[in-house]
């Protein structure tokens, strides 16, 4: 086995550890624009161009539109790219999103997940990215800064796939990773340049019969963005779809790969696991909670309850057959939303979750909480009421009602 | 930068090898479509080019064809000059890792009025600041006509389109058409300029001098629509010759913000007796059928009068050549 490269430890908050990792992957382009929580990804970003301690081409947009168009450019120009963003900003993005997972363009775009106005609010909630939900690009959730930094590595691994070919969103709970610092353990710049690699370039034909990287070259001469009628445009979509299959595999492969390179892994890298094996009662969630839940399931194996949790890291391409397989022996499940899906039957993970595990034999009864809108804090008292409230349910044998809303006044 | 450095004549023109090819789907007599084939004649070497969703976007790019000779990016409507900015970007930063050829690869985004005027201008200003290294070409049909004529803030006063009908108390659309070049000019930019493709042989010139301009260059060409102008097919070039003899479209060039009459125009500065009435130009575009009524006649003479007062400020503008 090779030896392990050197790591250090060092204090980072999860902006500053984003910054750095994408430092460490030799980006060719960013193009940004300054957004709460997101900020200090691409202030910190600027301090390395103005150093000189990257080669990059910084571009100060003059919106996220133009920052999403930007990047895309770039990177069917044949750049590694990357931007940050949250919230409005993100909403803004949203025809671009569509538009670059349709040219499959590895962009890859760290996501400070902030709520959506009105009214405004700067704080941490999901509403900003599951709203992004069908818009083609890989989503994966991060727990804390460390894996922050690990997925950012990763993710330009598993968007620059020529089999994936996707753009993909590195989500952090706005504030409570953005801006908490924590001590995270990096890789030296040579060790990420290894482990990430140049950007390979899928290869395409083109209208004069060649056969050559997809890029936009005067030698070799495409046609970028075409308008596809109903004869073509459908299997454009499907071709996409299989991208987003091929990205199941490839986020496993890459975490074990990552794991073998730096001793961390995030459970398969689609669900981390905590305590499920023998679990009768588990709560499925998305994002940092899965930290104070995991606590909470410690505290309550010692009381001799069988509690679990099922950390969503990947929530596109969703995991179907791993939730199925990790919640095959649960009983009662609770799944938590961060982000509301207006008029809907609960949230949108919910609602995902539910639909993943209606076809297994013995499905559990799942019921949803909808927490931490606008920044609320879900504290660990409230987030061992869903645990207790599941026994209630193993224990009556019924539901009483299915989608909660939990720390709300009412 | 030197005058007339580039002798574009018939002759090199028909030879030089089209880079937007026939088989396109724009319509008979298409303004727009002469001048992208003509513009692309102008090209000096490896050449990008980006447009804005539009007419021209759209009948040239229909999968799986291509009237695109050259490397072509089409991602949106409001963007074509976000698009260069991270074109630029990337060509810059490859090259100097050597990850591409150590040459120089011209960019050029081109819009219509809809993704210059409207929705395209706050990119476009934020690229023009950024400084990026591309030359825009807007070519201007006066309205939205890839969705079917609708007016733009380029839409000239009086002219009728869809969602500026002649009514039977609006007559069409009552603003005037936005001075794109003017808010252009006060970005400071290296290079701008106006052309129509009647005068191609001034128009291919400030091409290529908008390529070779470090910094970002903006070219205005103003193309004829017949569908939208309800105009004969066969008259586009007419219609390009008029608006440049009426003073509707003057055509200028201003090098770092020095600007000077072009030819044709210039001759009427000299010999303001050859200045022709407006009247000569809306006359037989149907969009302006309405305004020869008696009741609308005002309408015509204040159009003369918005047109003669913009053509003395931009006398006054031009520096003596």
């Amino acid at each position: 086995m090779k030896e392990q490269p050197k790591q250090e430890t060092i204090p980072l908050n999860g902006d500053e550890a984003i910054a750095l990792a994408a430092k460490q992957c030799d980006v060719d382009v960013v193009a940004a624009y300054p957004i709460t929580p997101q900020t200090i990804i691409v202030e910190k970003f600027s301090e390395y161009v103005a150093n000189g301690e990257v080669q990059t081409e910084f571009v100060c947009t003059e919106s996220e539109h133009s920052a999403m168009t930007a990047c895309l450019a770039a990177a069917v120009t044949g750049a590694r790219t990357f931007t940050a963003s949250a919230s409005a900003g993100l909403a803004l993005m949203h025809e671009m999103l569509f538009v670059t997972s349709g040219f499959r363009a590895p962009v890859v775009m760290a996501v400070a997940n902030r709520a959506l106005s009105a009214p405004l609010n700067i704080h941490g909630d999901q509403s900003d990215s599951m709203a992004e939900r069908d818009s083609g690009w890989i989503h994966i959730y991060v727990e804390n800064a460390q894996e922050a930094y690990d997925s950012v590595i990763q993710a330009f691994k598993i968007a620059e796939d020529t089999g994936v070919s996707l753009p993909v969103i590195v989500g952090l709970d706005g504030f409570t990773i953005s801006h908490t610092l924590e001590n995270v353990t990096v890789l030296g710049d040579d060790a990420v340049d290894q482990f990430v690699g140049e950007r390979q370039l899928p290869i395409v034909l083109t209208h004069e019969g060649k056969t050559v990287p997809f890029k936009l070259d005067p030698e070799n001469p495409m046609t970028m963005g075409p308008n596809a009628l109903p004869n073509y445009y459908f299997e454009f979509k499907r071709q996409q779809e299989e991208g987003m299959r091929n990205a199941l595999k490839k986020i496993q492969e890459v975490n074990s790969e990552y794991a073998k390179l730096t001793g961390r892994s995030y459970g398969d890298g689609l669900v981390d696991n905590y305590k499920l094996d023998d679990a009768e009662i588990a709560v499925v969630v998305v994002g940092s909670t899965a930290g104070t839940l995991k606590f909470i399931v410690d505290q309550m194996r010692q009381e001799g309850v069988k509690a679990g949790v099922l950390r969503l890291r990947t929530f596109r391409p969703f995991p179907v057959e791993q939730l199925r397989s990790a919640l095959k022996n649960v009983k009662t499940v609770a799944v938590m939303d961060k982000a509301m899906s207006f008029g809907g039957f609960g949230g949108a993970v919910f609602g995902e979750v539910r639909n993943a595990l209606y076809d297994t034999k013995e499905h559990p009864t799942i019921v949803n909480y909808i927490f931490g809108l606008g920044g609320r804090d879900a504290t660990p008292r409230e987030l061992r009421k869903i645990y207790d409230d599941l026994l209630k349910i193993d224990k009556k044998g019924n539901v009483e009602t299915t989608v909660h809303f939990l720390g709300l006044r009412e | 930068m030197t005058t007339q450095e580039w002798k574009f004549t018939a002759k090199d023109i028909a030879s030089k090898p089209d880079l937007f090819l026939s088989g396109h789907r724009a319509c008979a007599g298409c303004g727009p479509a002469s001048t992208l084939r003509l513009i692309m004649k102008a090209t000096r070497g490896p050449t990008i080019v980006t447009q804005a969703t539009g007419c021209m976007e759209i009948v040239g790019s229909i999968y799986p064809y291509t009237s695109w000779a050259l490397p072509w990016l089409h991602t949106a409507f409001e963007n074509a000059a976000a698009n260069a900015s991270g074109i630029d970007a990337a060509l810059k930063i490859m090259r100097k890792k050597g990850k591409i050829k150590d040459e120089h690869i011209d960019i050029i985004a081109i819009a219509g009025d809809g993704g210059t005027y409207d929705i395209g201008l706050q990119a476009l200003s934020g690229a023009v600041e950024r400084g990026h290294d591309f030359l825009f070409i807007l070519y201007d049909n006066e309205g939205y006509m890839n969705t079917g004529i609708q007016r733009s803030s380029s839409t000239p006063i009086g002219a009728a389109t869809t969602t500026s009908p002649a009514g039977k108390v609006i007559p069409g659309k009552l603003e005037k058409k936005k001075p794109i070049t003017e808010i252009m000019l006060a970005h400071d930019m290296p290079y701008v300029a106006t052309a129509t493709t009647y005068y191609w042989k001034d128009m291919l010139t400030k091409v290529r001098k908008g390529l070779e301009v470090e910094g970002p260059a903006f070219l205005h060409v103003f193309a004829p629509c017949p569908r939208g102008w309800r105009t004969e097919p066969g008259k586009t070039m007419e219609y390009s010759k008029l608006s440049v003899e009426t003073c509707v479209f003057p055509i200028w060039e201003a090098v770092n913000g020095k600007r000077q009459l072009s030819t044709p125009s210039k001759l009427i500065q000299l010999s303001p007796q050859k200045k022709k009435p407006v009247k000569d130009y809306l006359a037989g575009q149907g969009r302006f059928r309405h305004l020869f009524t008696q009741q609308n006649q005002h309408l015509i003479d204040e159009m003369q009068r918005v047109t003669d007062e913009n053509w003395q400020r931009l006398n006054k503008k031009c520096e003596p050549a």
